[in-house]
């Protein structure tokens, strides 16, 4: 049958007349057939799985509720969006596990599922409920995505076979189950080799092997990751290109690619670790066209029915060979990124495609006038940078390959490569200001130091195993005049990229050149801002010598360094603005400026217009948190969206910035205004020129806006809120304990050192053991313990480089204190409490690292009334206006305060999905002047009910990094569990972050001796109900001698089997493993390991065992069961 | 140092640059181009002739030249406009720099030029006349010496002086007559891999020599300037009807189809030009994502009225009019080019089906 009807003349002219009157008609063939639909959610934020997927989920809540659906949702992860009541219609923060899901389905009876918003932990999560027959037993529909076509696209052998039969090239490959199997595929394949475990995470447990030694290691480790026992074993296409295609499909099979993404970084390191551009920049439209067919075949033979899909390909350099990668049936990580640089609302428009309306039907929201049946075109070029956090974990292995170890990424646009990279630089909140020349020499300075052998082989190095640094090191070899074939022969980076970067540099040179001629001249200095140099640089470039001789001087001279660099940045910027050079800011519009655009999403550029015209209203800027890193998380993009609704509420425009792709804040329906920008003092200053607004909100977006307050606020900035002064006494120690003291408060003993002999005389004043961090950070970043002096001096020399400009604090570490947090809100007159919330992990362990739960369990009423005295007074006396947190510890019935923030701390979502009241949107109102007394806040709210917050660790992703936990906090995401009781809660958030609490078996204990008498009556209790113990001598003859069955097991070095083997053998459900000191870490180092690698739930610390003791035990008891229930349902019973 | 230029529309507004092309001056209608890829293939499409394309996209030049990717056996677009030209390049196929092609070519290009502005600016302006200026003295009345778009015959420029032949023969296949009103060489490679054995023909040859030369069918092709000009196509639409032989046009064929079958043309205010128009299909309901190139369209209610004749294909973005097609007889065509170069290959159907419709 022809296509255009030749042979079909009567329907031809059937549909001739129906259309002559179409033009996008209203009719609606959503779906009538169902009604209520379940979406999964991605639950915690982990390596590989971050807020895109709340940015996915929330759009697709919010289009389905448009539509006329009953949305029921579940998400384990309460620092949400998507976990917003008003956005479904019931909302379950329950464990993201087969039996909760089934326990709601069975509760809500939906029609359908939406699996394809959640990431790979939803689409897990359909496979499963596929598997054991839940979507057939309650007659539940997956839509989206069929089970057939997950497994077609996530299997890798069905994969292949898919493509071979359409005619695609795949690597060669083979799958094997067992070691066996491997050691066959690898007679046919030649190493190196690629071993990708099935279905999982971020491509966790991936590697590149090129011996055979290694060879067997890495399939075992492979086997072990992967939840079905599988590893795909690929013929490695190192070096070769890399692009991604975003492609979406409707019932109606119109196919249509958003966006080509390509690969700064080649094939070999992960997608997710690599830099990447949009739109693709080096194939040509034939070459290009040719990926598009493949990928519009592709998503046909999977059968993705309906939504969105991303497929990765390689290309060899030398011949242009394609071979097709993978594909994900869902949306993604860089879907989010295609929808943020294009404009086009890929998650959104695919949970409408899923119910059944096509893209002819559905509006470009940007536009108006088009449909979303068209492919954006973009004007501008987009980079998006990992951004890593290596330095949180001793032992990681920084090497980038094929498994992703970024923590977060920043997106850039720009008009040109050039401008855009440099903009993606210096959003990724590592202190630097673009490509280089920035000021930050000492890699230079140490590259110099070296002999050009010694130096070309760092160079080699880092070019063929890369690091985060690998940039860094490109401009070095560009420093020391190494060529772009030189480094593309190690770094196989496309040439065409390369030379890119070495335009920056002679570009640079010009420009110094220039200066030492004939001075600043306003022509060579836009030049410079077109190239996306920012004022740091250029200041550094024409201060060079001054600021390098003052680095050199070493430490004493670091505070003179750094003013120097921020006094020629300022000077730049003087001259720019007396010499009106400013940026334009351009839209994002989808279209190539082709049609008029009604949505104000917008970027900077050094071109020749501003199409941001600044309206007439009232109007707030909201400084978003920039890059997902480790203690700045979605947390405050949570607050910052929040900050934006509030305004809505109000009626004040609501202007965002933010750097960060993966958010819903960048979403252009958050705030009245987007600017997708860098968050510095430079960028943030041209926006708020532009928009002259009422007032700029810092206390949102965590660290980074905060990092700004005082020099936004030297700059006419004006900032509502509580003052950047009032910060400043909250967190300068000095001026605080001038605070405390006024109060009559306790705090632990401290003192600031500003050099080694300081610290060295105050801890020992103070006694050992001392906590010591540097000042203004977040995080913990750098927070030790200290036992001695020797440990203190050792600590001193790193801490020091790591915050030049700041001193380091030191304070008496208060041993098994409890640790308390509370958040509040003030409004200079009264203060409303939201919730007193009690660490499950005792003091020493990072708030961010610790469970915690509301209400708190074991302090006492007389304590919680002092708290809540304490923080209204300490609020009062700081004069906060907006949000405040208080960090306690409680020892022997004494309340000490720790520290206070007067902002938006990372608790906040976790309070407010608690206790039912949005704190950020409170917190706004009274920035804005409402009084708490007229919003009816007054009393801290009573809940019946308990939540647990907690922590979610990637230590699965840093083989070696040891998994106690520390005051250095290294979590990456939070869940929540919520019930009537304790137990049942604990168990059910450690249930959501990954640990399924044994309910029989084995528990194993090593224990130090002052945990032995607190957890004996916790072991008696695992016996009674049914638990085997097996202990280490000490703790076993400990357990006997007290009458508690026990069975001794031996320590790695004292025989086998010994313990370790025991957990290979997956003979132990429980492992509880408290530090027993210095001598003995290696010992308990390799237990440890080796739980984490199969998977054996671990316990670190006393109090973490009792939580989980005492959970086990109410759900055995419950044999098993766990209760669901909305948290609609729970804010009923709030009072 | 490149040289500086201006970049000058009729209506004064102006923009500084560099040239990296040919040194020279030129004038033309300025429109742009909304691809992302396939610069070479815009480049070297005859139905450029006469127009100054500005690329929306900013970064040109990345991936080189090479000796395949030509719609035609020289550039044909009066002059090139883009925000930063690339002066490397990286690709396996490349032989040589883009600025190095148009020296070549002996065709002025200019960089440095917010072409995001222009667009904005043509958008709501319209397409106009303008010139690339190594002198901006005069340049409005040099402008407006020059003959506008509207009325203007360019498809005679571009035709081919004399018949040939394209591609493999094979003696089982039909043959098919090209008209060359600036036909693009996919085109032609597709008519070949369809099937046919293809003959191009200058475009006033007479209906009654191709039949003579055996043709089965008749392709009216793509090509530059105003349809209504190439009066006398009319007759040759008139002939087609008459023999009742197969025909497809693309482009400025359909347009000379519409007029032919008793429709009109207009001018768009700036035309469809980029890889990314969404058609739909009113036969199936699917739509396609098409390549586009032109300034001119068919009037939907001079053509909705014409007994015989249907509308097959409309433009989602603006509801123009996409194909036509004959209701009795074995005659279409579409607006947009199935033929792709640049842009989506979804369309390519329509070659095969043209081939089924000839026995």
């Amino acid at each position: 049958m022809s296509q255009n009807g030749f042979d079909i003349d009567k329907k031809y002219n059937n549909a001739f007349i129906q259309t002559i009157i179409y033009i996008r008609k209203v009719e609606v063939p959503k779906r009538e057939d169902i009604k209520k639909i379940l979406i999964i959610g991605s639950g915690p934020i982990v390596i590989g799985q971050a807020c895109e997927f709340d940015y996915s989920g929330s759009q697709a809540c919010k289009a389905l509720k448009e539509e006329g659906y009953e949305v029921i949702l579940i998400n384990s992860n309460p620092a949400t969006i998507m976990t917003d009541p008003e956005l479904a219609d019931k909302t379950y923060i329950e464990p993201i596990v087969p039996e909760v899901i089934e326990k709601i389905i069975e509760k809500e009876r939906p029609d359908a599922i939406l699996p394809t918003v959640g990431g790979q932990t939803a689409l897990n999560a359909a496979i499963k409920l596929d598997e054991l027959g839940i979507l057939k037993k309650y007659n539940v529909e997956l839509i989206g995505a069929k089970i057939d076509a997950i497994k077609k696209a996530e299997d890798r052998e069905l994969f292949k076979e898919a493509m071979i039969k359409i005619g695609l090239s795949v690597p060669e490959s083979g799958l094997a189950s067992t070691v066996e199997e491997a050691m066959e595929i690898l007679n046919r394949i030649k190493l190196p080799i690629i071993i990708r475990p099935a279905f999982t995470l971020g491509g966790s447990g991936g590697n590149i092997v090129y011996n055979k030694e290694d060879f067997v290691d890495l399939v075992k480790k492979g086997l072990d990751e992967s939840p079905i026992n599988q590893v795909l074993l690929e013929e490695s296409v190192i070096g070769w290109k890399e692009f991604k295609l975003e492609v979406m499909r409707d019932k109606n099979d119109n196919v249509v690619i958003i966006c080509s993404i390509e690969n700064f970084d080649p094939m070999g390191v992960h997608t997710g670790d690599s830099i990447t551009v949009a739109p693709q920049q080096t194939l040509t439209d034939r070459e290009y066209q040719n990926l598009r067919d493949m990928a519009i075949k592709i998503i046909r033979e999977i059968g993705v029915d309906t939504g969105g899909s991303n497929i990765q390909f390689a290309i060899n350099p030398a011949d242009g060979r394609v071979i097709v990668i993978e594909m994900n049936p869902r949306v993604s990580r860089s879907s989010a990124l295609a929808s943020k640089a294009t404009g086009f609302p890929i998650a959104k428009i695919a949970a409408k495609l899923a119910v059944g309306l096509t893209l002819d039907e559905i509006a470009n929201d940007i536009t108006k006038e088009t449909p979303a049946s068209f492919e954006p075109t973009i004007d501008y070029v987009v980079v998006k940078i990992p951004r890593w956090a290596f330095e949180k974990f001793e032992g990681a292995d920084p090497r980038l390959g094929t498994q992703m170890k970024s923590v977060g990424e920043a997106m850039s646009i720009g008009r040109t490569f050039k401008e855009s990279m440099q903009k993606a630089l210096r959003s990724l909140e590592i202190d630097r200001f673009g490509f280089g020349s920035d000021g930050k020499i000492k890699l230079h300075h140490n590259l110099t130091s070296l002999s050009e052998d010694e130096r070309d082989t760092v160079f080699r190095k880092e070019f063929t195993y890369p690091t985060s640094e690998r940039i860094f090191y490109i401009r070095e070899a560009f420093n020391f005049g190494k060529s772009v074939e030189w480094i593309h022969n190690f770094t196989k980076i496309d040439p065409w990229f390369l030379n890119q970067l070495k335009e920056i540099v002679d570009e640079e040179k010009a420009f110094v050149k220039s200066f030492k001629q004939e001075g600043l001249a306003v022509e060579n200095v836009l030049r410079m801002k077109q190239l996306g140099f920012s004022d740091r640089q250029i200041g550094y470039l024409i201060n060079k010598e001054t600021i390098d001789e003052l680095y050199l001087k070493g430490p004493l001279f670091q505070k003179k360094y750094s003013m120097a660099l921020r006094h020629a940045e300022k000077d730049v910027r003087d001259f720019r603005f007396s010499h009106k050079i400013f940026p334009g800011f351009r839209v994002v519009d989808t279209c190539g400026g082709e049609f008029e655009a009604y949505t104000p999403y917008y970027y900077s550029s050094y071109d020749t217009e501003n199409e941001s015209l600044a309206t007439e209203r009232k109007k707030i800027m909201i400084l978003g948190g920039g890059p997902n890193r480790i203690g700045q998380g979605i947390e405050f993009d949570y607050c910052c969206c929040h900050a934006s609704f509030a305004l809505k509420e109000e009626g004040i425009e609501s202007i965002m910035i933010n750097s960060n792709p993966e958010t819903v804040s960048t979403d252009y329906d958050t705030s009245d205004r987007l600017y997708f920008e860098p968050l510095t003092l430079e960028d943030i200053l041209h926006i708020y020129n532009n928009e002259k607004p009422d007032g700029v909100i810092v206390q949102f977006g965590g660290q980074t806006p905060l990092r700004l307050a005082r020099d936004l606020e030297e700059n006419g900035v004006h900032i509502i809120g509580t003052s950047p002064d009032s910060i400043d006494r909250a967190e300068d120690r000095e001026r605080f304990a001038k605070v405390i003291e006024k109060l009559k408060l306790n705090q632990p003993e401290n003192g600031i050192a500003f050099n080694q002999d300081d610290a060295i005389k105050i801890a020992g004043h103070i006694g050992y053991p001392v906590l010591v961090r540097p000042s203004y950070v977040l995080g913990g970043r750098a927070m030790a313990i200290i036992f001695d002096e020797e440990s203190l001096v050792n600590y001193i020399n790193t801490a020091v480089e790591l915050s030049p400009e700041h001193p380091i604090l030191v304070d008496k570490f208060l041993e098994d204190a409890v640790e308390v947090d509370v958040d509040a809100i003030c409004d200079g007159e009264d203060v409303y409490i939201g919730a007193i919330m009690e660490h499950v992990e005792e003091a020493g362990i990072h708030s961010g690292d610790s469970a915690c739960i509301i209400p708190p369990l074991t302090i006492s009423d007389r304590l919680q009334e002092e708290i809540k005295n304490t923080t209204k007074a300490l609020a009062l006396e700081l004069n906060v206006i907006g949000l405040l947190n208080i960090q306690y510890a409680i020892k022997d019935e004494t309340l000490y305060v720790i520290e206070v923030n007067p902002r938006a701390s990372r608790t906040v979502p976790f309070v407010s999905k608690t206790i039912g009241i949005s704190l950020p949107k409170i917190a706004v109102k009274v920035m804005l002047g409402a009084k708490l007394k007229d919003l009816g806040l007054i009393e801290m709210k009573r809940i019946p009910y308990v939540s647990v917050k907690e922590a979610v660790l990637p230590f699965n992703k840093f083989p070696g990094v040891d998994i106690l936990l520390s005051p250095e906090m290294r979590s990456t995401g939070e869940v929540m569990g919520i019930s009537m009781d304790f137990g049942e809660s604990y168990f059910k958030a450690e249930l959501a972050a990954g640990d399924r609490l044994p309910l029989k078996g084995t528990v194993f204990f090593s224990i130090n001796d002052k945990n032995k008498p607190e957890l004996l009556e916790d072991a008696r209790k695992l016996v009674s109900n049914g638990f085997k113990i097996i202990a280490t001598k000490g703790t076993a003859k400990y357990f006997s001698d007290h009458g508690i069955e026990c069975e001794m097991v031996y320590k790695v070095n004292e025989g086998r089997p010994n313990v370790v083997d025991r957990i290979k053998d997956q003979d132990i459900d429980l492992v509880i493993n408290t530090p027993l000191g210095k001598m003995t870490r290696d010992d308990a180092y390799s237990i440890r390991q080796t739980a984490i690698r199969y998977k054996v739930p671990t316990v670190t610390t006393l109090s973490a065992a009792k939580a989980a003791i005492e959970g086990l035990i109410y759900v055995k008891n419950k044999n098993g069961e766990l209760s669901v229930k909305s948290i609609q349902e729970y804010y009923k019973e709030v009072r | 140092m490149a040289q500086k230029a201006w970049f000058i529309l009729e209506d004064g507004t102006e923009f500084e640059g560099k040239l990296f092309g040919f040194e020279g001056e030129t004038i033309g209608e300025a429109v742009f181009n909304t691809s992302m890829s396939g610069y070479q293939e815009v480049l070297t499409d005859p139905s450029y002739c006469g127009q100054i394309v500005a690329m929306t996209y900013p970064m040109i030049g990345n991936y080189g030249v090479n000796g395949e990717d030509v719609e035609s056996e020289k550039i044909q677009v009066a002059g090139f406009v883009v925000k930063e030209y690339s002066k490397t390049y990286s690709n396996f196929r490349a032989t040589g720099s883009l600025g190095d092609y148009l020296k070549e070519g002996r065709i002025v290009a200019i960089e440095g030029v917010d072409t995001r502005m222009l667009t904005r600016h043509l958008r709501d302006k319209g397409a106009m006349r303008s010139g690339i200026f190594l002198d901006k003295k005069n340049a409005i009345e040099r402008l407006k010496a020059h003959p506008q778009m509207n009325g203007l015959d360019l498809a005679s420029k571009v035709t081919c002086l004399q018949k040939y032949e394209f591609g493999q023969r094979d003696a089982s296949n039909p043959s098919v007559a090209v008209y060359d009103f600036g036909v693009k060489r996919n085109i032609l490679r597709l008519l070949n891999s369809s099937g046919f054995n293809v003959t191009v023909y200058p475009a006033a040859t007479p209906l009654k020599d191709v039949i003579a030369d055996g043709a089965k069918g008749v392709f009216l092709s793509n090509g530059p300037g105003d349809p209504a000009a190439v009066t006398y196509a009319y007759n040759l639409v008139h002939d087609i009807v008459k023999e009742e032989i197969p025909c497809f046009g693309i482009c400025l064929g359909h347009q000379i189809l519409g007029l032919g079958l008793g429709g009109k043309t207009y001018k768009l205010k700036f035309g469809h030009r980029g890889g990314n128009q969404p058609v739909k299909n009113l036969a199936t309901g699917k739509v396609e994502i098409t390549s586009q190139n032109h300034g001119f369209a068919v009037d939907m209610d001079s053509v909705k009225n014409i007994k015989d004749v249907e509308i097959t294909h409309l433009n989602l973005n603006d509801n123009t009019v996409e194909g036509l097609r004959h209701k009795k007889l074995p005659i279409f065509s579409v607006q947009y080019h199935p033929e792709a170069c640049p842009g989506p290959n979804d369309s390519r159907y329509l070659f095969e089906q043209f081939r089924t419709m000839i026995r």
